[in-house]
């Protein structure tokens, strides 16, 4: 029997390696039982095991297992197994090098005991993830994700300080509750805010994802913002201000994701409102509402991979990804839209999809502790992400009117990857008990009464009511070549502009003032040329004349004092 | 690729038959609202087709505020790429299947 202390990176680190130097089958099958054997591990591994360390006086732990690490572990296990077999037909070591270490990382985070071992993952996960929108090579994916790199970058360096700033007041780098007490408080929860898209911080996703290869963006939207649900969900439970945030969160996104044309930005849009479900849930804090917000982190992980994975593949075999130009491609790839309404029905939560039997509990959660507005906001984020993720995505994609474009299925490993995650969702959703297991609190919770059925189905079929009523009379937006101004708009657009028409206000302010006092230089230089010019007051000669009379004076004073010492 | 043969949207009927379904499933719903008892936390929740109400309201809402959105927020595909960008782009980069 092997140790049970081996922390859960150690082998995505070590199979990168090995990726490097190895290809073709020999790396997909290193790379696939590497994972396997992992979660295998994981799996057998208790819940309690700790890995204690000392560095510099403070107790670090770089590997900590309870309930809520290993739940996050057997997801990122998951999803990085379903992300390698769709990126198997991929000839480019750099992405499945960095797939593997940004998944690594991902699982190196959320097992990390103490706050500076998170920081390092934090790091690694923002530089590993973004190669994979580098991988894309081209100038728009570089500039995104050097845009990406920044904001990732400086979330980390924002946890840095409030992690100092922490251990300088508590005596401790523990990685446990911290709430909102001080400045380190606010820091860390900046940081964590930062990576988990909260209102005004959320562009980097809807900015870089699009951008990202059509593997690449399967890996990016299973990890990094689901690490950051479970820093939220370790260190600031019950915090009243995360109810307000996640609900502002469910609700914004969709009004974007309703007018935005590129598919996989919608989906962007969609993560962020379903992490709103999840922030709220921490929020508020009760048994019930924790494990709703991570039981959906996990389902998230499945739906919105295999969301990501469909556009992926629609992607991949027809290079086009707007929802103007797509459409009718239920004809060519009939299982991709079959797949891809599964993991549609899932996001919407549906009964017997994966996201009816987790969102729901955070819904209830709101009810009963009397958040109505909250509740009221949910359920209309709720209806509002089956219309644009539920039927937009594979209503443009898949049917609306035919764009003529006729492809074929995906390669089979995409195929393959689909169909795991599209039988997870339902598994989940028939069988919740199973998920429900490895959740961190009891709650005996049942989704499946007729109360949350019949409120669920009535909702989602008469928002569908509402997608035809508004299509028939033609009041539905049209998917048009655009781009939609957000937040970022204040950095790509403001911030620059401000910066050159600054710069341009100081150069000219600048070239003015040279101006004026060259010319004042100048003029100085001027007099002094009259002073010193022929008829200057300088130069003028003095003539002789004058002289010979002052040598006169001169001799004459000299004669009177002679004469006055004779006598 | 099967050019000429015809696919199931092809045809108007199908359409039309998937949206009387949909239609009688929304019938049926709202229907169950009289003869399922549901257990209510919240008073609102027990008014006639709360839910359903709700979910059409708040989505022809999302879409006309949404459409409204684009008014001011619409911007033109180039709008951030003209200063961004140097050389030309094209979508998918390395990763289209020819």
């Amino acid at each position: 029997m092997w140790p049970a202390e081996i922390p859960a990176f150690l082998p995505f680190f070590l199979v990168a390696f090995l990726a490097v130097i190895t290809k073709g089958t020999l790396r997909a099958t290193l790379m696939i039982a590497t994972i396997v054997a992992s979660g295998a591990h994981l799996w057998l591994v208790p819940d309690g095991v700790q890995l204690t360390v000392n560095f510099l006086g403070y107790e670090l732990m770089p590997y900590r297992v309870d309930k809520l690490s290993l739940l996050f572990g057997y997801v990122f296990h998951i999803a990085a197994l379903i992300g390698v077999i769709f990126s198997l037909h991929v000839r480019d070591t750099m992405q499945q090098v960095a797939a593997l270490i940004y998944a690594g990382s991902a699982l190196g985070a959320v097992f990390a005991g103490d706050l500076l071992t998170l920081f390092v993952f934090w790091e690694l996960l923002a530089l590993s993830s973004v190669f994979l929108v580098w991988a894309r090579r081209t100038e728009k994916s570089y500039q995104a994700g050097l845009r990406y790199l920044i904001i990732q970058v400086l979330s980390g360096v924002i946890l840095l300080a409030g992690l100092i700033y922490h251990a300088d007041k508590t005596g401790s780098l523990a990685f446990e509750y911290i709430g909102l007490s001080g400045m380190n408080g606010w820091l860390i929860f900046l940081a964590f805010g930062i990576k988990a898209c909260f209102p005004l911080l959320h562009n980097w996703a809807t900015d870089a994802y699009p951008e990202a290869t059509p593997t690449g963006a399967v890996f990016l939207s299973a990890f990094t913002t689901k690490v950051a649900v479970y820093s939220l969900a370790r260190a600031y439970p019950g915090t009243e201000l995360l109810v307000f945030i996640g609900a502002t969160m469910t609700c914004f996104p969709i009004f974007f994701a309703v007018i935005e044309n590129d598919l996989r930005r919608v989906l962007a849009y969609s993560m962020i409102n379903q992490i709103g479900f999840m922030v709220c849930g921490i929020g508020i804090g009760t048994a019930l509402a924790i494990n709703g917000a991570v039981s959906h982190a996990f389902n998230d992980i499945i739906f919105k991979g295999l969301l990501f994975m469909s556009m992926g593949a629609v992607l991949h075999m027809t290079g086009r990804m707007n929802g103007s130009d797509l459409g009718g491609l239920y004809k060519s790839m009939p299982k991709t839209a079959a797949l891809c309404m599964i993991g549609a029905a899932s996001i919407s939560a549906f009964p017997l999809f994966s996201g009816f039997v987790s969102k729901s509990m955070v819904m209830s959660a709101a009810l009963e502790e009397g958040h109505t507005w909250v509740w009221l906001m949910l359920l209309f984020a709720s209806a509002g992400v089956f219309h644009h993720a539920g039927i937009k995505i594979p209503y443009f994609a898949f049917f609306a009117h035919d764009s003529g474009i006729r492809t074929t299925e995906p390669p089979r490993n995409m195929l393959l990857a689909m169909s795991i995650a599209a039988a997870l969702c339902l598994l989940i959703g028939i069988h919740p008990a199973w998920l429900y297991s490895l959740l961190p609190f009891d709650t005996g919770y049942n989704p499946y009464d007729a109360t949350h059925v019949l409120a669920q189905t009535q909702l989602l079929f008469f928002s569908a009511l509402a997608f035809v009523w508004l299509n028939l009379r033609g009041l539905y937006p049209p998917e048009l070549h655009s781009v939609n101004l957000d937040a970022e708009w204040l950095y790509r657009r403001l911030v620059p502009q401000g910066l050159r028409a600054g710069f341009t206000w100081l150069w000219r302010t600048d070239a003015t003032l040279r101006k004026a006092s060259m010319k004042k230089l100048y003029s100085f230089f001027d007099y002094l040329v009259q002073l010193h010019y022929p008829g200057g007051k300088v130069s003028r000669l003095r003539p002789t004349g004058n002289m010979v009379m002052w040598v006169a004076v001169l001799l004459a004073v000299y004669m009177w004092l002679l004469l006055s010492f004779v006598e | 690729m099967a050019k000429n043969t015809q696919h199931f949207f092809d045809k108007p009927g199908n359409v039309t038959l998937v949206l009387y379904a949909l239609y009688g499933c929304c019938a049926i719903l709202f229907i169950l609202d009289f003869i399922i008892h549901r257990h209510k936390v919240h008073p609102w929740e027990g008014l006639l087709g709360f839910y359903a109400v709700y979910g059409f309201v708040g989505c022809v809402v999302l879409v006309l505020v949404a459409k409204w959105m684009r008014l001011f927020l619409m911007r033109d595909e180039t709008y951030y790429d003209r200063e961004e960008l140097k050389g030309d782009d094209q979508q998918g980069g390395d990763h289209v299947a020819s």
